[in-house]
């Protein structure tokens, strides 16, 4: 599974070396989805004239509410773990873990950064190197929705029970006009490997990054609706449907509850890793080549621009998040069978036809 | 049913192809939400470098910052008296009456002074049921009972604790409550 270095190295160098990479995506998602918490408050605040969430502080010392992170995760884990009595224990505990399980592996296919030379071979900055890492992740993101209706049935809540369907609907139907979405540019690239995809890009025309944003940008607006309807989160929240519908989670507490919020937080930076590295060029910085930057240096400029795009996706993310409204059931899944899968299939179509047209 | 009814034709707004695939909006949407933010980005930092300008939020931080309620507010009710510091209330219930809550409980005794006739021997306001509508001043003929302005926090430990008695309706007894700060919503301008 591992890419293997040229020259020979022991076994245990790549075994350790790709044990601290996943370790290091792993926390990076965990950090992230923390901090989540503090900007979707924040920022949602802030957009509607509130000031958010500002009571937690040590000694007086505020800092701008980033202390309800450290208050929340307290909160959460003293608070009483309770299984419903109707329910079916072992599933109710499973359900959450394996929900965030899924959404925590798919981090680790993210290519956050290009191969270094250094020491004489070569590291893939690439937690788990795969030619498929398409698959790989979209694969895991579906195994999400097992959480989902196994929460759901196992709370032994009809409300419970019927948000679980909602969720497999939904995520079902979105999961196809994903796979239709990612084969345009996947057939331009000719990869399945993300690494390779982000690679693809480097290239530019006359100065214009050849980015999949500027070559399939119909592409990129349908992923990015596909896939935030894929991490349940407002406009596509019906799964959760935190106040009017009651959602699949309605039974869980303490830290299981916050398992579910934090894999549709993670879900969101699988979503914004992804879109960063299949439409927004992954690691490359246009014009990167001028800074004279090489080795670890560029490797190292490589992740934060890898990084600093996701971020950018999670924004528009959480911001797309604050300004719509939600969508009706069947309006949801008009979307996702008449609308998006139809046009992805029209876009992929249109770019096989142009690739053998220019190639 | 009535010939001279007619219905009145609303015309709903169309809804156009452009909103219909509903990306333009979503952008509208985007550009609006966005525009919020930077701008109250900006004003938050503004005020936090300390060159002032407006709040980048509309928050009243409550138990920091005192509540803002409108000049003209009327809030706690006071019995007024006569010169001598008996009560002026005469017991006529009307404000009983009017009370659209039913929060006013009165008690009627012979007034020792014959040109009164009679008086509240118990006079109950439940402020914890009271809607603040200010009919008991209006109702009043005896100009006995007002209400105070600003006078908002009034808080008990229990329901029992909202019910005010004629001492403290009078302020003869007081019940701590805190006066806010008063603000003419119409701006200083108009006032
Ligand atoms: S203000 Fe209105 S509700 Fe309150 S006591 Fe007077 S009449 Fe009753
Ligand atoms: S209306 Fe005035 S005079 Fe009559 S009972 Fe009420 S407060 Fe007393």
């Amino acid at each position: 599974m591992m890419a293997c270095c040229e020259t020979a190295c022991p076994l245990w160098v790549d075994a350790a070396f790709s044990a601290v990479k996943i370790a290091l995506a792993m926390g990076f998602g965990l950090q992230t989805a923390a901090f989540l918490t503090w900007v979707e408050r924040k920022q949602s605040a802030v957009l509607q004239d509130r000031i958010g969430a500002n009571r937690a502080s040590i000694f007086g010392f505020k800092f701008l509410g980033l202390f309800h992170i450290l208050s929340d995760a307290i909160k959460m884990m003293t608070k009483e773990d309770f299984a419903p009595p109707q329910g079916l224990k072992p599933w109710h505990t499973l359900a959450p873990i394996i929900s965030m399980c899924a959404a925590l592996m798919c981090l680790s296919a993210l290519p956050f950064g290009a191969s270094v030379e250094l020491f004489g071979r070569s590291w893939n900055l690439t937690p788990i190197p795969l030619e498929y890492g398409v698959i790989y992740v979209l694969a895991l993101l579906s195994v999400g929705v097992h959480g989902v209706v196994m929460a759901g049935w196992a709370s032994g809540s009809n409300y419970a029970l019927l948000g679980g369907l909602r969720g497999a609907a939904q995520m079902i139907s979105y999961e196809v006009a994903m796979l239709a979405i990612v084969a345009g540019p996947l057939y331009l690239y000719g990869t399945l490997d993300l690494a390779q995809a982000a690679a693809w890009q480097a290239r530019t025309w006359h100065g214009l990054p050849l980015w999949g944003i500027v070559l399939q940008p119909l592409a990129f607006i349908l992923f990015l609706t596909a896939g935030a309807a894929e991490t349940k989160r407002a406009p596509f929240d019906l799964p959760e449907g935190e106040a009017e519908i009651v959602g699949y989670f309605v039974e869980y507490s303490g830290m299981k509850f916050a398992m579910f919020l934090n894999t549709d937080f993670l879900e969101s930076i699988v979503l914004a890793g992804m879109t960063t590295t299949l439409f927004l060029g992954g690691w490359h910085l246009p014009g990167q080549s001028h800074l004279g930057l090489s080795g670890p240096l560029l490797a190292a400029l490589g992740v934060v621009v890898f990084v600093t795009k996701l971020m950018g996706v999670l924004w528009l993310l959480m911001q797309i998040r604050w300004t719509l409204p939600r969508f009706r059931f069947d309006q949801l899944l008009d979307l996702g069978w008449k609308n998006i899968l139809p046009l992805a299939l029209v876009n992929l179509l249109v770019t096989a036809w142009a690739v053998h047209l220019f190639s | 049913m009535n010939a001279k009814h007619t219905v009145a034709k609303v015309r709903r707004p169309e809804v156009r192809f452009q909103e219909q695939i509903y990306l333009i909006e979503v952008w509208k949407g985007l550009v609006i939400t966005t525009r919020h933010l930077l701008v109250n980005l900006y004003r938050h930092l503004s005020v936090a470098l300390g060159r002032g300008g407006p709040a980048g939020s509309v928050t009243t931080q409550y138990p920091d910052d005192p509540q803002v309620t409108a000049k003209r507010s009327r809030t706690r009710h006071r019995l007024l008296k006569r010169e001598d510091g008996t009560p002026r209330c005469v017991a006529c219930m009307l404000c009983e009456t009017v009370c659209p809550a039913k929060c006013i409980y009165i008690q009627a005794e012979e007034s020792p002074d014959v040109m009164v006739e009679k008086r509240a021997k118990t006079f109950k306001i439940d402020l914890g049921m009271c809607v603040f509508c200010g009919y008991c001043v209006e109702a009043c003929p005896e100009d006995a009972i007002r209400m105070d302005t600003q006078f908002i926090a009034f808080p008990g430990m229990t329901r029992k604790d909202l019910i005010w008695d004629m001492p403290e309706l009078m302020g003869d007894v007081k019940k701590d409550p805190k006066p806010v700060k008063a603000v003419d919503p119409l701006g200083p301008a108009a006032s």
